[in-house]
């Protein structure tokens, strides 16, 4: 194993990050806090608890993953993309590391990245409620799965595109309906019959469910289910960068 | 395919290039079954007009590009199978300023150190820059250098993990001739320490000053490889050039049977001749231009540059 070579690409990632630091935290914690101030304050008063639980601290879990589930598809589709637009990736390519230390590299420091900003996310959403997390190592478990499988998810989106209007297609076409259709800002328990069956194919249902019940013990579907679930997305990744890698899929003609 | 020196002979090659053939995706074939054996400590220039494959070449060894057909062994690890041991001992400079563009000079060739899994070494790439006159720019971003600049950056990440190989894809395009310069006297330097060097030019005299051996592609084929001297013997022809004491209007008939040019306004004919043939036929000519009544003022010989000789080559 190359270990230093997974270690610089894992730097190199991270720099970028804190030379960026303003922009990387600015947007994502400014988003938060006018979340809250609409929903939670002006909206949220009027609308009443789910489930015991006050409207803004309700959603505290789907904003997280609404943030961490675009950020990092951004920051690994980017890491990825930006050495193939310039074609610095030769270097890669003809460096003896094998494609899963590359992989380890760019997803470790996205999935790193967007697990800080998850942390400063919860901790700007304590400042507008009482924030009550029960079952804080599950938090944390799905927190880092979370990041880890959508920054591999990003990865491949990275090696997929051509061009940078292909980078954002999917984040703004897929992602951001499936985040707001997945029971994100309600309980799915607040929809005719029909819509919550349509809503089971979603598989951020999964995630904000599991992630909420690790907060407050409420959840839309079982929390081992959420749990499979967000391992099959996982595992589906992996299976699809191991053909991308094995075909030089983009990367090597 | 003629044997190399006497020096490299004895040693195993350090590349060994064999069959290799590339088809793109678009099902233009760029390299048609090219086998090369390269020498360690041996300078090898690669010649070939636009598109003859040279990139597709060095990609293909280096792992860039996968191979249709064909194997690559480097100090005698496969390329694909083993490639670990065989791209450890590889530098490549790529033919375009391909960098990234928010890195420092300074983190970008710790970045290519640390990913041939080499241990950071301060010292020695301080020298390294110091060098490639970079140490100076070492802080700049990498987007804020000028095309020379980036060159050399590019070099510095090459050889920033102490390749006992270099692949070097047209390092002089674009160059200022100090910088072309200073870029040979690298290369010198470099083969002194035991590098072996791989380079593509445009510049054929660059391939005449600095290689040791010259190999032509064209259209995906190794046309020849050869020691630089023997080629220019070989494939080299002579002329010699014969001054006259009064011009002439043309060639007198006696003449006729000598492949004769009359040149420089009915000056000189030049006489051109094949340097390995046993007989050149310089005296019978010489007498027989006295017997046409021509007397001579002067006799020089001409021999056809490298240059003239890839164009033959390449032309055919
Ligand atoms: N990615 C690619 N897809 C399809 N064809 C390609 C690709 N890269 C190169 N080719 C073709 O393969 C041939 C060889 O290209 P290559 O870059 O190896 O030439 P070269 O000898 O390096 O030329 P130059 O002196 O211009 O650098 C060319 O005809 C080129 O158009
Ligand atoms: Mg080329």
């Amino acid at each position: 194993m190359n270990l230093r070579a997974i270690g610089v690409i894992y730097k190199f990632e991270m720099l970028r990050f804190w030379n960026t630091l303003f922009q990387s935290v600015a947007s994502p914690v400014i988003s938060t806090a006018l979340y809250f101030v609409v929903f939670g304050s002006a909206i949220g008063s009027r609308i009443e608890s789910i489930d015991g639980i006050s409207y803004g601290l309700f959603i505290v879990p789907g904003l997280t993953m609404l943030s961490l589930l675009t950020q990092s598809i951004a920051n690994a589709s980017f890491g990825i993309f930006f050495p193939k637009f310039t074609g610095s990736i030769y270097e890669v390519l003809s460096a003896p590391v094998s494609f899963y230390e590359v992989l380890s590299g760019y997803v470790g420091a996205a999935a790193s990245k967007s697990f800080i900003l998850g942390i400063i996310i919860l901790f700007t959403a304590s400042f507008f409620v009482e924030l009550k997390i029960l079952h804080p190592y599950w938090m944390l478990t799905f927190l880092i799965l979370t990041c880890i499988a959508f920054s591999l998810f990003g990865f491949i989106i990275g090696l997929w595109a051509t061009n940078f209007e292909k980078l954002q297609v999917i984040p703004m076409l897929v992602i951001t309906p499936l985040v707001f259709l997945g029971g994100s800002f309600y309980s799915v328990s607040m929809l005719p019959p029909f819509w919550q069956t349509v809503t089971l194919f979603n598989p951020v249902l999964y995630l904000v469910s599991g992630f909420r019940w690790s907060f407050f013990e409420v959840s839309d579907v079982s929390v081992g289910l959420s749990l499979i679930m967000i391992l099959v997305f996982l595992g589906a990744c992996l299976v699809t960068v191991s053909w991308m890698f094995k075909t030089g899929y983009r990367l090597k003609q | 395919m003629p044997c190399p020196t006497k020096e490299f002979r004895i040693m195993n090659p350090i590349v060994s290039i064999n069959k290799l053939c590339k088809t793109y995706a678009s099902g233009h074939q760029a390299l048609n079954s090219v086998s090369l054996d390269i020498y360690e400590g041996e300078i090898l220039a690669l010649l070939g007009p636009n598109g003859a494959g040279k990139t597709t070449l060095i990609s293909a060894i280096c792992g860039i590009v996968s191979p249709t057909s064909g194997s690559v062994t480097i100090g005698g690890y496969d390329n694909l199978r083993q490639f670990r041991k065989a791209r450890e001992l590889i530098g490549l400079v790529p033919q375009e300023l391909t960098l990234g563009a928010f890195e420092t000079v300074w983190n970008t060739i710790n970045f290519s150190r640390g990913l041939f899994g080499k241990k950071k070494n301060t010292h020695y790439l301080e020298q390294l820059l110091k060098d490639l006159s970079l140490f100076d720019k070492r802080d700049s971003e990498l987007r804020t250098l000028s095309g020379g600049m980036k060159r050399r950056v590019l070099i510095a990440k090459a050889l920033s993990h102490e390749p006992r190989i270099l692949f070097l894809d047209e390092p002089t395009a674009g160059v200022d001739v100090e910088l072309r310069k200073d870029m040979w006297n690298m290369v010198a330097r470099l083969r002194k320490s035991g590098v072996t060097i791989i380079l593509t030019t445009h510049y054929i005299e660059e391939a005449e000053s600095i290689a040791d051996r010259v190999g032509v592609i064209n259209n995906g084929e190794l046309l020849l490889v050869e020691q630089k001297q023997s080629l220019m013997q070989n494939l080299g022809k002579k002329q010699l050039i014969i001054e006259l004491r009064e011009t002439i209007d043309s060639i007198p008939a006696s003449l006729n049977h000598y492949a004769l040019d009359l040149v420089n306004e009915g000056q000189c004919l030049a006489y051109t001749y094949d340097t390995l043939s046993k007989q050149t036929g310089i005296t019978a000519l010489l007498q027989a231009i006295s017997a046409a009544g021509l007397s001579l003022r002067d006799l020089h010989v001409k021999q056809s540059s490298l240059e003239d000789i890839f164009v033959d080559l390449v032309k055919s």
